[in-house]
């Protein structure tokens, strides 16, 4: 195990780039996945106040 | 079997149709990820001259084909939208930038980090690099012009006008180990000609590559849905896609 992590000598280049590329990866879906809840929020906040109450808790 | 595929170039009937679309590359892209991380750090034999350094490249060459390839697509898009006057598609041109911005910003830091124990050097201001740099400008560009403009349909066009005069950067990229002497090295894979590497190593790049345009595809579509009810918000049709967000189980956890 130690073995695989030093990767030979390379680990800081080799981790690095691997690193870097899994913190882009979660933090951009989780950044997509909170973007799309806030535009629903936003959207379920204009239609309870422009439409009928009725409507918003069929939705729930 | 007939399908009105004109139907889905408007944004309501393409909301749910994405929804689905971002659930299938979303598993896809990790099924592949997860083959292709084995066979790249595991796997695949260590490098007789560059030693496991070289391993950097599973990465580096799917993120620097895919900040290119994203970036024609999107001028694609943009060509499409100015052409047609079509909202969806300047909402999928938008919807690229992002993930365009971070594959060529990967793909520039991959490098550095694979240029320093091989190179000696984490940046040279070598024409690869730099119109690969000029590249990721171009992506934050056209993200910066678009928050910039209030008005989004006016902000449509000038982002599209930007990504197609951009759009004569990529072939700059491409052809640049060739057109100059460069400190980048030439095509490790070609069409054309038989690869110079072994074969584990083909397949390794090419899964990883897959992986990488299935997680697109799936940020790209889960973007456009944010996109389409942060845009279309007041639209009648809006209100039915409250029921949608329950069938598609956004913010299950939480609502």
């Amino acid at each position: 195990m130690s073995e695989f992590l030093a990767m030979g000598g390379y680990a800081w280049y080799v981790w690095m780039s691997y690193g870097a590329a899994a913190i882009a990866v979660i933090v951009e879906v989780a950044a997509l996945r909170s973007r799309r809840k806030r535009a629903f929020d936003d959207l379920r906040m204009t239609s309870a106040a422009a439409g009928p109450v009725t409507n918003v808790r069929g939705a729930r | 079997m007939l399908i009105n595929w004109y139907r889905f170039s408007s944004p309501v009937s393409f909301y749910p149709l994405a929804g689905t679309g971002a659930h299938v590359f979303g598993v896809l892209a990790a099924l592949f990820a997860g083959a292709g991380l084995f066979v790249a750090l595991y796997a695949a034999p260590t490098d007789a001259t560059q030693g496991d350094a070289y391993r950097i490249i599973y990465l580096h060459v799917p993120a620097a084909w895919m900040a290119m390839f994203i970036y024609l697509v999107m001028a694609g898009w943009s060509a499409a939208a100015l052409g047609f006057n079509a909202r969806l598609s300047a909402m999928m041109a938008q919807a690229l930038a992002p993930t365009g911005a971070l594959m060529a910003a990967l793909a520039l830091w991959t490098g550095a980090f694979w240029g320093r124990p091989t190179w000696g050097t984490y940046w040279a201001w070598d024409a690869r690099m730099t119109s690969t740099l000029i590249l990721l400008f171009l992506y934050l560009g056209i993200i910066a012009l678009r928050n910039a403009i209030e008005d989004p349909r006016r902000a449509d066009r000038a982002c599209a006008l930007l990504a197609l005069v951009g759009a004569v950067n990529v072939p700059i990229i491409y052809f640049s180990v060739r057109w100059w002497n460069t400190l980048h090295q030439g095509s490790s894979i070609s069409l054309t000609v038989a690869p110079k590497m072994a074969m584990t190593m083909v397949t390794g790049i090419l899964v990883m590559t897959a992986a990488a345009w299935c997680y697109t595809i799936a940020v790209t579509l889960m973007r456009v849905q944010a996109i389409i009810v942060e845009r279309e918000r007041g639209a009648t049709w809006l209100d039915s896609l409250i029921d949608l967000r329950r069938r598609d189980g956004i913010g299950r956890s939480s609502a």
